[in-house]
């Protein structure tokens, strides 16, 4: 048994542990593998952790303010097939901000649902998976999606180039969660948001409004996952129905591994984008290593329970959980 | 124990109200919009729709337990696939080629064995850390899938064994193997629900976590055994489905954990624990299979099933919190 009080030094680590699991996994990659540190590499995984990075970013102020939101993986898969359908019925200009609207209706449908009706969270957002789901494919007809004229059109610009030597993809998550993590921590609604997640009845007994709090933040949710959705369809140009299945859950990996709590009241914008930067930097870490594709997910299996002990441990300042 | 007996007794009945529903539209639906000429309420039709609904209603019967225990697991699809892997993977192996059919029962207790140390694993982590089972779960499925695909990298698993397959395909007084399975779990986790200690504990702790420890109860042993349950039930579910199909894919299960909530919500056991019962889950499970097939048998696109379910699984939520107060405590996570 270890000793159940944790010092100085473990509460630090346990704080601040996401950091140094970071720069550890960061040092040993470099150590393993010259090629990690790589600025073209380091590029690489960035860029393909902007998708669900953007997504990312909405979920954190979901789970912030207290709830859940599994409907961003099929909610994707609806924006990429949406926007790449119109894109050749009426041109990019308009598709774009049609699938915008469409996309911030659904959110606004959940923000309703969860924020003024008050249902619980998991489950609507798992309806919504579903139906959301179900919707896509009627829209499509369960085909393909893809864009007639590739090389003619400037949609691709979103997700295939690069502006001052930096890949767009990237330019548009760090704006983006530049934009998001300052409403979060220096704007009122960022503070509301906080009060809602940590203590919805307190916060309502103060003058906030809870369900239009928790109403925008689905709305938020919505409107990075039509950019994701975005990034997605202009990247590859064409698309499947399923192209969005599963990122629901490994993008709430991300958030918890930045450490917010699902409980509410507690995260940020920044740990979060340390969390999804970990997630992909393992993926590229363990294969340059020369591990399989697949080992990624049972190290990350291993890191987010940690990476949530290590946290709840330092909260309760024993390491063991006290249930008997 | 029972506040408010009107909207239990309604929320009880609603799910089997909701089948019959189901059954007379689908019916009289079929009548003009069908394709075939077949009746819908075929007694075949209505076999296969009992196998059919084996898979997820197995799962879904234990992860009932573990939601009424105030938990979740989301990890049941991969333990399914995994399992389904060592079963298929594990006949193959060359201790066991001098056996012949003598293999079928060691696969089996492999693969069973597998789900139930994976649910243990699950439990022992939740009891002893105190990170929640939503957490723990959302990570052991990204984890055990990871373990399906290094297992045997995208290739699917495949192995016929003969004498399997007739098993799984025979018909024991109409009912297939795979619906006799159902009915069996169904039944001896009703009685650990309903007539032991474990059953009586588990509800209490998904009532008042605080107030059973107060009261004695051990609370971290129930749990871990409920997630060993549901771990055994999520192999055995795959146990059962793979004896006949005979090949497994590494993305199989996907989206399993998913199915099995809703099959569960719309039996009515609540999310916050502490109450909900096996029969009404295996008539949420039944629920959804007949809109399946009945969609489709009045040719609606297949594709509309994901729709309607959502919003079924919203308005059943949306009733039941008109109808029960209760629901609106939050979620505990």
């Amino acid at each position: 048994m270890r000793p159940s009080n944790l010092s100085g030094v473990g509460t630090f680590l346990a704080k601040q542990g996401i950091l140094v699991a970071f720069a550890l996994f960061m040092i040993g990659f470099t150590i393993a593998n010259e090629r990690f540190l790589d600025p073209d590499n380091i590029m690489g995984v960035i860029r393909s952790s902007a998708i669900l990075g953007v997504m990312a970013l909405g979920v954190t102020f979901v789970v912030i303010s207290g709830n859940l939101d599994l409907s961003v993986g099929s909610m994707m898969s609806f924006a990429t097939i949406v926007v790449l359908d119109l894109h050749d019925k009426i041109g990019p200009t308009l598709a774009i901000p049609s699938m915008y609207a469409m996309v911030l209706c659904l959110g606004a449908l959940i923000g309703f649902l969860v924020g003024y009706l008050k249902l619980n969270s998991l489950i609507v957002t798992l309806g919504m998976l579903s139906a959301i789901h179900g919707l896509t494919l009627t829209y499509s007809g369960g085909k393909n999606m893809d864009i007639a004229d590739k090389e003619g059109t400037w949609f691709s610009v979103f997700g295939q180039s690069d502006a001052l030597g930096i890949p767009v993809p990237i330019l548009i998550f760090a704006l983006l969660a530049s934009v998001l993590g300052l409403a979060l921590a220096k704007t009122p609604f960022g503070r509301k948001v906080y009060a809602v997640g940590g203590n919805g009845t307190a916060a309502t007994f103060s003058g906030i409004r809870r369900a239009r709090v928790v109403f925008t933040c689905y709305l938020a949710s919505a409107f990075c996952v039509g950019t994701a959705g975005l990034l997605q369809a202009s990247r590859s140009l064409g698309s499947q129905n399923t192209v969005g299945q599963g990122l629901e859950l490994e993008v709430l990996a991300a958030v918890i591994l930045g450490g917010a709590s699902l409980l509410g009241g507690s995260g940020t914008i920044f740990k979060t984008v340390i969390g999804v930067l970990i997630l992909g930097f393992i993926q590229n870490g363990l294969l340059l290593v020369g591990l399989q594709f697949y080992a990624q997910y049972v190290v990350t299996w291993i890191i987010i329970i940690l990476a949530v002990w290590l946290d709840i441990a330092a909260k309760r300042g024993k390491l063991w959980s006290p249930i008997a | 124990m029972e506040p408010g007996t009107l909207s239990t007794f309604l929320k009880r009945g609603a799910i089997w109200g909701f089948i019959v529903l189901e059954l007379i539209f689908f019916s009289v639906a079929g009548e003009y919009l069908s394709l075939s000429d077949k009746a819908f309420m075929d007694l075949d039709n209505m076999l296969l729709l009992f196998k059919q609904s084996a898979p997820i209603g197995i799962i879904a019967i234990g992860m009932t337990i573990v939601m009424i225990n105030g938990n979740i697991d989301l990890s049941v699809g991969a333990t399914f696939a995994l399992s389904a892997v060592v079963l298929l993977d594990s006949m193959t192996w060359p201790i066991f080629a001098g056996l012949g059919d003598g293999v079928i029962p060691i696969a089996w207790g492999l693969a069973l064995m597998t789900g139930m140390l994976l649910g243990a694993l699950n439990g022992l982590i939740v009891w002893k850390t105190g990170v929640d089972a939503f957490i723990v779960t959302l990570g052991a499925m990204l984890g055990y899938r990871g373990l399906v695909f290094m297992y045997n990298g995208e290739q699917p698993t495949s192995h016929l064994n003969w004498t399997l397959v007739d098993f799984a395909e025979a018909q024991f007084l109409g009912l297939h193997t795979a619906t006799w399975f159902l009915i069996a779990v169904t039944a001896a986790v009703w009685f650990v629900m309903n007539r032991t200690v474990h059953g009586r504990n588990a509800y209490a702790i998904g009532d008042n976590r605080t107030a059973a420890i107060n009261a004695g109860i051990r609370v971290g042993p129930h749990m871990m055994i409920n997630f060993m349950i549901i771990g055994f039930l999520a192999s055995l579910s795959a146990v059962v489905f793979y004896s006949e199909s005979g090949s497994v894919n590494p993305n199989d299960g996907e989206l399993y954990e998913l199915w099995v909530i809703t099959a569960v919500v719309l039996g009515g056991t609540k999310l916050t624990g502490g109450a909900g019962s096996v029969l009404s889950t295996l008539g949420g499970v039944l629920a959804i299979q007949l809109l399946r097939k009945g969609l489709g048998h009045i040719g609606a696109d297949t594709e509309t099933v994901n729709l309607v379910i959502g919003l079924i699984l919203i308005a059943v939520l949306f009733l039941d919190r008109q109808l029960n107060l209760k629901g609106r405590e939050e979620l505990r996570i």
